[in-house]
């Protein structure tokens, strides 16, 4: 062995091994094969019929995504302008939800917006659910005694900003934080007004942390199946449910499971490279 | 109250000279403190037109806070900037007249060479046309025609579509430099920019700064620690030292008549000897009087004595007007530096001549090797040799903190 350093790598090269690219491999050939071991291609071709789910997968992650960007960039951008006894107070606020459960946090948006809910009592108390009968009756609808919430795409994208909402502040913060004070100067000296300088420095500087940020939402957003399960109220099928029912639930298929991920990951991996390319030239943010 | 001397009328004439020549700024009593500690300490200074001024320093001495200052990046605590006669203390970067070399250079990584010079012709100007303001973009042709001019300016020509990381770092000077200066600003700031480069590029680029000032024909106010630098390259240098400022003048006399033992040390290699001002003319130390080129103390006054290491002449003892012994020789290339220990205080003696440790050897001093400074803050604190080669050590301590630029002035 030319360097011995190589040797602490083995631990990890062993693990992803066994963890990662066998699993994949085992993907693939699952995908490709019929029950009673032969070569097949009906596993993608009857696909079709589930074109609504990753129409929705893929949509509302999206939607998910640009909805974290909306919120993080500016919270980031505003976290990292403050004095640094600020910062580290910001970031621990921002961590802090993380060091609970992921499923436990989806389980208290369960009681919070479910129809009889935190919100919906709350909405009741203050009137506003008669306010809004008072109104609806106007127009001829039927009165109701809740808002629904629960099971709405909505609260599966709510959910999902809640959840990863993290991961886009994160990188974003980390790339402006580092970013070097005297171009901001330079680019002032320069003549330029601040919006000028936010467009044309502080921005495409900051796009690195925007792809791995938009990255680290995005992927686990378009996969996820616990959140469209508690929020979704089982109305918000997503290719995460869709994946699980193969191999755990009553339509056990495990070759469409298979097939279903395969199609699911080269999705997302066509996506990043198309994003990779926008950042041509910084330096590689979104890890594949 | 003012010593006169041999050179006194010249350079009377060139000091009026500068205060007759336009005044394009002045700041006027600034004081900057941070969390309560004074780092300008009521500056007064002005600076003319097409002048190529140097802020002359060690490290935290408050140069780099006084060009901030008229950058735009700084306001002072108190004080006034004057810009063209107008108060300018409150006006933001961008809409002076000024345009900063920063000392790493802060390009635009994410913009290729044309694009970095070119940022900020492309920012609209606002003019106002017939009472009405209006924003003004300058047409793409002539940007292009200004960029690549001056890129030839800085000798880069070719090099519009390279990445600023492809280029070598007096490239990237040469860069900063043309983007500060297509602006066409009536000043250009300069913050040690030549800290980066090695020795011989940094000479490279002093005449080339210098070639690019007299050519454009606008004020350059240079900071940097390296008194050979400013001493090459100024019309006017300013001595800087804890927020204030020591001493104001051509190279010429800021070498010649320092006004304290700091200036006298900070510029050159300098001997300061404690002395006696008898009368006009007349100076004694070492129990010896000697003549002198200076006048206006008063009787029996304390003072400072400098001499120069290259201006003592070495004789003979049994000629000399001061004996001593060489204790320490150090080949420099063009003379030797030659310690020499009169009566316990060690002199640097700047020589061609070889003289071997222990030898004992004769000075004579003339009247214009003697400089005569009135006491101050900083007497006693310079110009003994008894320990040299520590002194060295010092010296590159502080090249070394020079590295990590000037912590204390930045915000």
């Amino acid at each position: 062995m030319k360097n011995k350093r190589a040797l602490f790598a083995v631990p990890y090269v062993g693990w992803m091994t066994l963890f990662v690219v066998v699993p994949i491999i085992m993907v693939v050939i699952y995908a490709f094969a019929t029950a009673e071991g032969g070569v097949t291609l009906e596993n993608f071709s009857s696909m079709g019929t589930y074109a609504s789910v990753f129409t929705r997968s893929f949509w509302l992650a999206l939607l998910a995504t640009l909805i974290c960007l909306l919120i993080g960039y500016p919270a980031a951008y505003f976290i990292s302008r403050e004095g640094p006894r600020f910062q580290r107070l910001a970031m621990m606020l921002i961590m802090l939800p993380m060091w609970m459960n992921f499923l436990l946090r989806t389980y208290s948006w369960m009681s919070v917006l479910e129809n009889n809910g935190l919100l919906n009592q709350l909405f009741r108390n203050i009137g506003l659910i008669s306010l809004y009968n008072g109104i609806a009756g106007l127009f001829g609808r039927a009165p109701v005694d809740h808002f629904q919430m629960i099971g709405t795409p909505g609260a599966v994208v709510l959910g999902m900003v809640y959840n990863y909402l993290p991961f886009m502040i994160l990188p974003i913060y980390s790339v402006i934080e580092k970013m070097d004070r005297s171009l901001l100067e330079a680019a002032q000296d320069l003549g330029a007004g601040s919006a000028r300088v936010f467009r044309k420095v502080i921005l495409p500087l900051s796009l690195p942390g925007v792809l791995s940020g938009v990255t680290m939402v995005f992927v686990p957003s378009v996969s996820t199946f616990a959140i469209s399960r508690l929020l979704g109220g089982g109305t918000q099928m997503m290719l995460g449910d869709l994946i699980e029912q193969q191999f755990l639930g009553g339509a056990y298929n495990p070759h469409l499971g298979a097939a279903i991920s395969l199609v699911m990951m080269v999705i997302v991996v066509v996506c990043m490279v198309v994003m990779n390319h926008f950042g041509e030239g910084e330096e590689q943010a979104v890890m594949l | 109250m003012l010593r006169l001397r041999c050179g006194d009328i010249k350079i009377m004439e060139k000091e009026r000279g500068r205060i007759m020549s336009k005044k394009l700024i002045s700041l006027a009593d600034c004081c900057v403190a941070f969390d309560g500690e004074l780092v300008l300490d009521h500056i007064n200074l002005y600076f003319n037109d097409s002048e190529f001024l140097t802020l002359l320093g060690p490290s935290g001495c408050g140069k780099t806070t006084t060009l901030r200052i008229i950058g735009g990046f700084l306001t002072p605590t108190s004080g006034e900037v004057l810009f063209d006669g107008v108060r300018i203390n409150d006006i933001p970067p961008n809409q002076r007249q000024v345009n900063t070399v920063f000392q790493r250079y802060a390009l635009f990584p994410h913009l290729n060479v044309f694009e970095n010079v070119a940022f900020g012709l492309r920012v609209p100007k606002t003019e106002t046309v017939e009472g009405r303001k209006k924003k003004v973009k300058i047409p793409e042709e002539e940007i292009r025609q200004r960029v690549l001019e001056m890129l030839e300016v800085v000798s880069l020509k070719g090099f519009e579509n390279r990445r600023i990381t492809e280029l070598s770092g007096g490239q990237q000077q040469r860069v900063a430099i043309a983007r500060a200066l297509v602006n066409r600003p009536k000043v250009l700031l300069l913050d040690e920019p030549l800290g980066a480069l090695d020795l011989r590029l940094r000479k490279d680029m002093q005449s080339e700064l210098k070639r690019i000032q007299q050519q454009l024909g606008i004020t350059f106010i240079y900071v940097t620690h390296d008194q050979e630098e400013a001493l090459a390259m100024s019309d006017t240098i300013v001595v800087m030292d804890q927020g204030r400022i020591q001493q104001i003048g051509t190279p010429e006399d800021i070498y010649n008549e320092p006004k304290n033992a700091f200036v006298a040390d900070f510029i050159g290699e300098s001997n300061i000897l404690d002395g006696v001002m008898h009368e006009d003319f007349v100076v004694e130390f070492f129990n010896r009087k000697f003549k002198c080129l200076d006048k206006g103390f008063g009787p029996m006054e304390p003072v400072d004595v400098v001499i120069r290491p290259e201006d003592v002449d070495i004789v003979p003892p049994e000629k000399g007007q001061l004996r001593g012994t060489v204790t320490s020789v150090t080949f420099k290339g063009v003379h030797y530096d030659t310690i020499v220990d009169f009566k316990g205080f060690k002199w640097l003696i700047q020589t061609t001549d070889y003289h071997p440790e222990g030898e004992t050897i004769g000075i004579i001093l003339n009247p214009d090797d003697i400089h005569i400074m009135h006491k101050s803050e900083y007497s006693g604190m310079f110009g003994d040799y008894s320990s040299y080669s520590e002194e060295y050590d010092e010296l590159e301590d502080v090249s070394l903190l020079e590295e990590d630029g000037e912590g204390g002035d930045e915000e």
